[in-house]
């Protein structure tokens, strides 16, 4: 089985500590997490991570499970890149002289959709969001003009087919849930041992 | 801080409240948890704890031990004895870290424990303070749950919490730590309310009736069922629907050494043990049978060998309270979710009676090769050194398999699990999956803490005693009466095996010296003798036996001997060797 990019969801309760005990779960396996969003949810007092790997199916399903497990879990979902709407964010500062006096520049910006956020004597900072190609894209083109700093933020995603976490929330309040809310729904669809 | 752990408000009117400190509330926990033992050592940041623990010295017994290890694993010992949960108190910093060894080993045997760790003043976290640790980062990897309380106000809230996290579902460790403000704050206490729901945790999975249907019709169909447990048996408190299951569809069964005791020794349909020291039969048949049916395990790779030639021609039925044990090592076929005290009998209900007679000779053919070529050497010898197989076979007749077994780690745990004989469950107390060495001592102590009507018998290499030898001392000052067996062959055997077999017997390290094990026992006022030859060894095992109080025999056995059988490392149960 291929490795490819898988991003999970995590519902989770708000507890100090929660996100070291997710994390541990991957730095245990040596699975490197290319990036970790923590926020808070569509529900008051619950957090939502987003955690985006290269791995294959049957090793994020199993540390799904392991997720899942943690007490303060709600519950966990994975994800492919097509089943999510995602975004990252980026910020570039470049020298403002360089800006000003280069039309080029600004034409550059506008074309990729890039946003003045903070503009200096000394330096402009832009903001754009997108996809990993059009932010890494824009480095490239910022280069030549003295491109100072760069960063990004982690990973954000919305699951098309997912309906929220309101009204599964109150499954997990009864203490009767449905099936799904404990079960585990990627269940006995593997055909091999799993290689982990 | 989330809603779950706040104290439910009441009507003021109705609730009395009264000002009390976190130190108190603690003890009123316990109170209302039914913890009658405690296993602990104090210390700097826990003296309020201990202060109020002075005033219930009535309610809960606390033993006093000589290292924070030790006061876990005997927390360990007094759980698996009596299936409740056991209670540690340690302090900040080195008491704390002392525990970690504890906590990893009781989370992978599935362990139920609260942990109790001072920690120094909330103002003061981070400071690098005197005995300042990071206990809660350092045992997030090594906890079911662990949480640090720094105000009073949650104490109530966060033990129940605790209590009930450590012992449902598959139990585990959990440990709180309280920093020393939250000790000594006093807050308006409105009493203790158990906890048995927390929304983001499911103790156990909703069984499937599908599932149940599909692994009955499996069980039904079969020609070559197999059986295998584990600890999961005992845990549930399912010995008798486990027992009425197999029987009713005649199926042989194994099992792990945590599952040990279980099933009872002389059951018929008891086939052994598995795994890289167990029975020859029950390793090599895994490989054949046409359905494999798992309860309470979790396939461990001391008990598969090497996963890709295990039990593949085999439908695997596997029965765990945890889903993230399914399909974890072995692909199942049919997933048995849940409480196998609930899964088993409705399980039982729709197989039918069977009686797979041939089938089970094939067993009895295998056991038979298996005492020929190891079982009745081991248990017979001829040369002037005493095995260890024929030192548990003594005490078996001894003790006629009603005692508490709780076995180190190394050569003569394998053996004394491959040759007990058990009638009772909660009998064979041992380190499974960690493989803690210095685990038998201060577990014993525990174990008859848990049950206090019963023999315990810790059976330890001269090696492992000697890494938490301290705990005699706790044997001294409680006065408990646990026999201290000690097989010295003089060397860390299991290794020295491996080297001997696979290291061309480059002895790396494993000769190990010791002191005068009697004259040391002396020293804390516990009688004992050593025993080399065969003509005295009965005599000495009874001596221990009957001798009112503790006691510890050292028995001197071959320096060389090996464990077989033997699954090497890497390859299959089905190419398990057998010398």
């Amino acid at each position: 089985m291929n490795k490819q990019e898988f991003t999970i969801t995590v519902y989770t309760e708000n507890q100090i500590g929660l996100l070291n005990r997710i994390a541990i779960i991957f730095s245990r396996r040596k699975i490197n997490i290319e990036s970790m969003n923590s926020s808070p949810s569509e529900i008051d007092g619950i957090h939502r991570f987003t955690i985006v790997m290269n791995e294959t199916e049957e090793v994020v399903r199993k540390l799904v499970r392991q997720i899942e497990k943690q007490v303060d879990v709600l519950k966990a979902y994975y994800n492919t890149g097509d089943e999510i709407v995602w975004q990252e964010l980026a910020l570039y500062k470049v020298p403002t002289d360089e800006i000003a006096e280069k039309v080029k520049v600004e034409r550059l910006l506008r074309e990729f959709g890039a946003r003045a956020v903070v503009i200096r004597k000394d330096y402009t900072v832009f903001e754009t969001t997108g996809h990993r190609e059009e932010t890494d894209k824009l480095i490239k083109v910022l280069e030549p003009y003295g491109l100072i700093e760069f960063v990004r933020s982690a990973r954000v995603a919305i699951i098309k087919e997912s309906n929220g976490f309101h009204e599964k929330l109150k499954e997990f309040e009864e203490l009767n849930p449905s099936v799904e809310v404990v079960a585990n729904e990627y269940l006995n669809k593997q055909e091999e041992v799993f290689d982990m | 801080m989330q809603d779950t752990l706040k104290q439910p408000q009441k009507d003021a009117l109705l609730t009395k409240t009264e000002s009390i400190s976190g130190s108190e509330a603690v003890m009123r926990a316990f109170v209302e948890e039914g913890v009658e033992t405690i296993f602990g050592y104090p210390g700097g940041a826990i003296m309020p704890i201990y202060d109020a623990l002075y005033d219930y010295q009535q309610n809960l017994e606390h033993i006093l031990v000589r290292h924070e290890q030790g006061a876990i694993h005997a927390a360990q010992g007094y759980a698996r004895t009596s299936g409740r949960t056991g209670v540690v108190f340690a302090t900040s910093g080195p008491g704390a870290t002392n525990l970690v060894t504890g906590l990893a080993d009781a989370l992978i045997d599935s362990t139920p424990l609260v942990c109790i760790t001072g920690q120094v003043f909330a103002h003061l976290l981070g400071t690098d303070a005197f005995q300042e640790t990071d206990i809660i980062n350092i045992t997030t990897p090594c906890t079911k749950w662990n949480y640090q309380v720094t105000d009073a106000n949650e104490i109530p809230a966060v033990l129940a919490k605790a209590f009930f996290i450590a012992n449902s579902g598959r139990p585990g460790p959990v440990l709180i730590d309280i920093t020393k403000n939250a000790q000594v704050q006093k807050f308006d206490y409105s009493g203790y309310e158990k906890c048995n729901f927390i929304r983001s945790y499911r103790p156990k999975p909703i069984v499937r009736k599908e599932y149940i249907e599909q692994a009955a019709q499996l069980i039904n169909e079969a020609k070559k069922p197999f059986v295998i447990f584990g600890q999961g048996v005992i845990l549930g408190k399912a010995e008798k629907e486990f027992k009425a299951f197999i029987e009713k569809a005649g199926i042989p069964t194994a099992w792990t050494i945590m599952g040990l005791s279980a099933l009872p020794s002389n059951h018929p349909l008891n086939v052994g043990m598995l795994g890289m020291h167990g029975n020859y039969a029950p390793n090599v048949l895994t490989n054949d049978c046409d359905v494999l049916i798992a309860v309470g395990m979790r396939f461990d790779d001391r008990v598969t060998g090497r996963l890709d030639k295990y039990a593949r021609q085999a439908k695997v039925i596997h029965l765990d309270i945890d889903p993230a044990e399914i399909d974890k090592n072995v692909k199942t076929t049919v997933p048995v979710w849940g409480d196998c005290k609930e899964t088993l009998p409705l399980l039982t209900e729709l197989v039918q009676f069977r009686n797979h007679a041939a089938w089970i000779q094939r067993f009895k053919e295998l056991e038979q090769e298996e005492i020929d070529a190891c079982i009745y050497k081991e248990l017979n010898p001829t040369g002037d050194e005493l095995t260890m197989g024929e030192v548990i076979k003594v005490l078996n007749e001894l003790t006629n398999g009603e005692a508490v077994l709780v076995t180190d780690v190394g050569q003569h745990q394998m053996v004394t699990c491959r040759y007990a004989k058990f009638i009772q469950s909660k009998s064979n107390i041992t380190s499974g999956g960690l493989g803690t060495m210095g685990f038998a001592l201060p577990a014993a102590i525990g174990a008859k803490f848990g049950a206090p009507d019963r023999t315990v018998v810790a059976i330890i290499g001269d090696g492992g005693f000697q890494m938490t030898i301290q705990e005699l001392g706790t044997i001294m000052q409680t006065g408990i009466n646990v026999k201290l067996l000690i097989l010295n062959n003089s060397f860390l055997g299991m290794v020295r095996q491996w080297q001997e077999l696979f290291h061309s017997k480059r002895y790396s390290f494993v000769d190990i010296t010791s002191p005068d094990f009697v004259l040391v026992a002396k020293g804390y006022r516990i009688e004992g003798q050593r025993v080399a030859d065969r003509a005295g060894l009965r005599d000495a095992l009874k001596a221990m036996l009957e001798h009112d109080g503790s006691y510890l025999l050292e028995v001197m056995v071959g320096k060389e001997n090996n464990v077989f059988p033997m699954v090497e490392a890497g390859t299959s149960v089905s190419e398990i060797r057998l010398k």
